[in-house]
């Protein structure tokens, strides 16, 4: 502290001789060093945080692929019309056509004089639920009956559990799932080239199945769910978001009600997503009568839970505009609103549409409000129609198809949940690259 | 802007409209996540056999899904409740209360309830009730003296049991297995090591009793899960001391994971259960609300279709998942088909 106390120039002799600025005194140093370690734990802060990262997408990536490859089975089998309405007089049809495809399966295997020995059920053991598959082929082409179709069928879930190391043959213990004799006939039918691995376009474009079906379960349905309860979101709190942060921003009078407006807003954006859904289901659901498990829904509740967001950033945008740009064009006789919407929103538009695309990605993930309105579940409509039914028929969507998937008791359901989790982030990753972008490239700079 | 407010409006137009015209053509059920699996597996097979659209199966518990059943009548509430328990006398006066009378039980089997812990953990092969009990009660019998629960490990009350810590994976109140749980487990544990007789000798009067033997220690070393099997599953997997509540086809199908312990001697299995020789198993249910017969297209061939042999029957897709299949399967067919409410059907 002596440096403090002694002024230049002063009588007195000066504590330290004065040096060179090049040699470093005690307390220099000693600052240094602080500085240096601070930067240390900035480092150290940037490492832990990186390590996390590459730990969480290691996990997902590892737990995950395996889900977009499937076991498959390439079977040419022919169907007779007799068959086909036999099939058709059953209850249980696809049953039906299940044993047909078995039986039929078991012939030809013996024909071929596969080596190892198998019954009717082995085979039943090994192959996914295919009878399905075969009806929905044959009620759309019937004229294909009598003619010999060549199928891909999804093996069942063990199965492709021992192609991908989850199931292995010491852990294997018999049951009715599947016995450690059926792996003979596995590895023999691959030798054969009759079971093989391929991408697993079912998990890309289908919908969910049930749990005993693992190998029918995909999550395209839930995307185009996802789909159109974002165009939902995009297209109410996009303009009514907007709209309320320039009045409130550029036209509203400051007084009490304005402020206590403002504070609500803020406070909204602090409100639980679960709050939302109970809200949706009183509001939308019970009072409105719209349709249960309807994207639409989930989109409404989404748009609530995503307008403090938009409004928030949309204000916080124009606020960043400068008072010149509007003073300029009032200047040379431009009204309020034309100096609003001819010169201030182009400008504040690259952070408005940073902020929209944020608070979609933000609902994109979002569960909790849809467990309310009845889009989590067993939701397997698979593809919507049309436009309106695409709005108002039962659907899920992706966070709350994984989280779904996530609670099976079916090892193979989860490995599933982490494909999705891909998908999701995929997603994601797209909607803040779209970001990113919009915001380079219209960003002006003062 | 313009183009904006025109496809912003044209979206509400065309979300009006279609709400207005299209009324709901899918069956909508919710309620037990045991009964869950089932009910998916059914409705995926109502989809692809008939010509209705698939029902959507919701989740959440027993309870929750019976409390929306009995919200009311009408396209927005629900038509079908699973529950993995009999629906309460006070839950039916609740229905009455908003106009859901006719309410059709139907039981579609029975579900095991299994004691699993980690497949490579210590050899918990066998318990009785009076272990369990001992174990996770809060007060317990030591010496002829009710006390606050003083085990620490299952050795200190039953010898051939592991001396490790103690660890149970429950399933919480909110769930079906919850009450199954407590009946036929912790009340006859506590009857059998004669806590509940030295409860009321202590001057409790025999209601009190059952109540205090089904209370459960605070102190960490039982856990409810409020979550579904799979959270348990979880906490197994992290606990090799753990002992965890499954339902038997969860078990089934991880039984590379889990190795599940005997109850009273028996092991459990489907035919144990059917037969009743293994103790801890229950009926499941679903409840059809007779009202939206007829007004939504499916509900009742919904519940025909679940029933059918070919589904709930030996060998079928259920019972192949897990479900016991009930024996008395005929009388649930001819009740449906007649749409027998509870109280027509007493």
């Amino acid at each position: 502290m002596t440096d403090a106390t002694s002024t230049p120039g002063s009588a007195t002799p000066r504590a330290h001789k004065a040096t060179s600025l090049l040699t470093v005194d005690e307390r220099t140093r000693r600052r240094n060093a602080s500085e240096g370690r601070f930067k240390t734990y900035g480092i150290v802060a940037i490492a832990i945080a990186l390590f996390f990262l590459v730990v969480l997408v290691v996990a997902i990536l590892r737990s995950g692929l395996p889900a977009f490859t499937a076991t498959v089975a390439d079977v040419e089998i022919t169907i007779t019309q007799e068959e086909f309405d036999a099939a058709e007089g059953e209850l249980f049809k696809t049953k039906a056509y299940e044993q047909l495809f078995i039986g039929k399966l078991q012939r030809q295997l013996s024909e071929n004089g596969m080596q190892v020995e198998f019954d009717a059920a082995a085979i039943e053991r090994i192959m996914g639920k295919v009878g399905g598959d075969i009806r929905e082929f044959y009620r759309a082409n019937p004229a294909q009956l009598g003619e010999p179709v060549s199928f891909q069928l999804s093996a069942s879930s063990r199965v492709d559990g021992y192609f991908k190391g989850r199931v292995t043959r010491e852990a294997l213990q018999d049951s009715r799932f599947l016995q450690l004799s059926d792996l003979d006939l596995v590895d023999a039918l691959e030798e054969a080239g009759i079971i093989r691995q391929s991408f697993n376009w079912t998990f890309i474009q289908g919908a969910d199945s049930g749990v005993d079906n693992p190998g029918g379960a995909g999550i395209g349905a839930s995307v185009v769910g996802s789909f159109f309860m974002m165009l939902v979101v995009l297209f109410l709190s996009l303009p009514i978001g907007v709209a309320a942060s320039i009045y409130l921003e550029e036209f509203a009078p400051q007084n009490r009600w304005t402020d206590m407006i403002e504070v609500n807003i803020s406070n909204l954006a602090a409100v639980p997503s679960i709050v939302f859904g109970i809200l949706g289901l009183a509001v939308f659901i019970q009072f409105m009568h719209l349709p249960q498990s309807a994207p639409l829904v989930g989109g409404l509740v989404l748009t609530l839970m995503t307008l403090p967001t938009i409004i928030i950033s949309t204000r916080a945008s124009l606020k960043a505009v400068p008072p010149s740009i509007r003073d300029a064009a009032l200047g040379v006789g431009a009204s309020k609103m034309q100096a609003v919407f001819h010169h201030v929103l182009p400008l504040a538009m690259p952070g408005i549409l940073t902020g929209t695309i944020i608070g979609l990605a933000q609902a994109l993930g979002e569960t909790a409000p849809l467990l309310l309105i009845g889009m989590v579940g067993f939701v397997a409509r698979g593809y919507p129609d049309g436009i309106v039914s695409g709005f108002v028929d039962p659907n899920s969507a992706m966070p709350a198809q994984i989280y779904t998937w996530a609670a099976r008791a079916d090892a193979a359901f989860y490995e599933k949940a982490w494909g999705g989790i891909i998908i999701l982030l995929l997603f994601l990753m797209t909607m803040n690259f779209i970001a990113i972008v919009l915001r380079r490239r219209f960003e002006r700079r003062w | 802007m313009s183009i904006m407010k025109l496809t912003a409006s044209a979206v509400a137009i065309a979300a009006v409209s279609a709400t207005a015209a299209a009324a709901r053509d899918q069956v909508q059920v919710a309620g037990s996540s045991t009964v869950l699996p089932y009910a998916s597996i059914v409705a995926e097979l109502f989809g692809e056999n008939t010509d209705y659209p698939t029902p959507v199966v919701e989740s959440g518990g027993s309870s929750a899904g019976l409390k929306r059943f009995c919200e009311g009548v009408g396209e927005n509430t629900i038509d079908v409740a699973n529950a993995s328990r009999a629906i309460r006398e006070k839950e039916v006066a609740a229905c009455a209360d908003n106009g859901v009378t006719d309410i059709i039980e139907v039981r579609i089997g029975y579900d095991g309830i299994v004691f699993a812990s980690q497949q490579s953990g210590p050899a918990f092969t066998a318990f009785e009730p009076t272990d369990i009990f001992n174990a996770i009660g809060a007060q317990v019998l030591v010496d002829g003296e009710i006390v606050d629960n003083p085990y620490n490990t299952w050795a200190e009350f039953n010898s051939e049991l592991p001396d490790t810590e103690i660890a149970m994976f429950i399933p919480g109140t909110k769930h079906g297995t919850r009450e199954v749980f407590e009946e036929k487990v912790l009340l006859i544990g506590c009857e059998e090591t004669g806590a509940m007789q030295a409860m009321i000798d202590g001057g409790m009067s025999e209601d009190d009793a059952e109540d205090a033997c089904l209370d459960v220690r605070q102190d960490g070393k039982s856990v409810d899960i409020d979550g579904d099997y799979t959270e348990t599953l979880a906490r197994i997997d992290a606990n090799t001391n753990g002992i965890g509540v499954f339902g038997l086809a969860f078990y089934e199908n991880n039984t590379d994971k889990l190795k599940v312990a005997t109850m009273s001697g028996v092991s459990p299995s489907t035919e144990t259960i059917a037969s009743g020789e293994y103790p801890v198993s229950r009926p499941l249910f679903f409840y059809v609300k007779k009202a939206h017969i007829g007004v939504i297209p499916g509900l009742k061939e919904y519940a025909q279709f679940f029933v059918a042999d070919e589904i709930a029957g030996p060998g079928g897709p259920l019972s192949n998942y897990g479900l016991v299949a009930d024996p008395e399967l005929a009388e649930t067919q001819n009740m449906v088909a007649n749409e027998d409410t509870m109280t027509s059907g007493m």
